[in-house]
């Protein structure tokens, strides 16, 4: 299963649902045009909701720190939300964990967004 | 614990570290690997795959990637080969260093070596050989654990 990603605005923060893998090819440049997609708009308060993603490789790993520092280069925040166990472990191993701002509550989350 | 051997010659494609993958995780299921487990040898294989594809064989059409899964005593032995230009595990740069944590890549061997019992990494000239290796849990370590 690909990735499928739908967003949504919720006080002035975009929430991206994503759902699937994200990995080598088709799942991370999903992932890179949305982000760009929402900086091109000028929406750079993010919030990736990744409850529906099961699956996660290196390449997408790469993705997320690449979305990550993109956001942040340009004055914006991205936070995760929501992680599943494979996902929360991936980033434990590598040390990503505290890199990035991660959510278990999505009110919360969007509260955090300064 | 009989030896088998199955082995596929994949050409450097993404649809080869799809199939990689897939055969990992039917083949470890099948040797009776938890959920789990079975997941992280197949990650380490697509990890491998990936390496072979991208940076050994470089998508050449003309290049393959040879695939092997064998159960020597109580291991699954899984090979991967390309015919690239031979990696150095030596120059890998540790992706957990705090200069490293936020590039984009490099993270794959890592991934490896941590989902993996044993990962031996052969460069060559010809290409580079990655043999994986996990220990089959036992009927009675499998009781074991249960217990505990």
């Amino acid at each position: 299963m690909s990735m499928k990603t739908s967003t949504r605005q919720v006080n002035g923060v975009t929430i991206v649902d994503c759902s699937g893998r994200i990995t080598l090819g088709e799942g991370s440049v999903t992932l890179k045009d949305v982000v760009r997609d929402l900086l091109s708009k000028g929406q750079k308060k993010i919030l990736l909701n990744l409850g529906d993603v099961n699956y996660i490789d290196s390449s997408g790993i790469g993705e997320l720190v690449s979305a990550f520092t993109t956001v942040r280069n340009q004055g914006g925040e991205l936070k995760l939300l929501n992680l599943t166990k494979k996902v929360h472990d991936l980033l434990q191993i590598t040390k990503l964990y505290t890199v990035f701002d991660v959510k278990d509550d999505e009110a919360g989350a969007i509260k955090s967004f300064s | 614990m009989t030896e088998q051997r199955v082995s596929y010659t994949l050409d450097s494609t993404l649809e080869t570290v799809d199939s990689a993958e897939q055969a990992a995780s039917r083949i470890a299921s099948e040797a009776g690997f938890d959920d789990d487990e079975v997941m992280r040898i197949a990650m380490a294989v697509r990890e491998a795959a990936v390496n072979a594809v991208l940076h050994g064989n470089a998508y050449d059409p003309g290049k393959k990637v040879s695939l092997a899964f064998e159960r020597i005593g109580e291991n699954l032995v899984i090979t991967i080969r390309d015919q690239g230009k031979g990696l150095d595990p030596d120059k890998i740069p540790d992706p957990l260093a705090p200069e490293n944590l936020l590039k984009t890549s490099g993270r794959g061997i890592f991934l490896i070596r941590s989902f993996m019992d044993e990962v031996q990494i052969s460069p060559s000239q010809t290409g580079t050989e990655i043999k994986l290796i996990k220990h089959v849990p036992g009927p009675s370590e499998g009781a074991k654990e249960a217990s505990q």
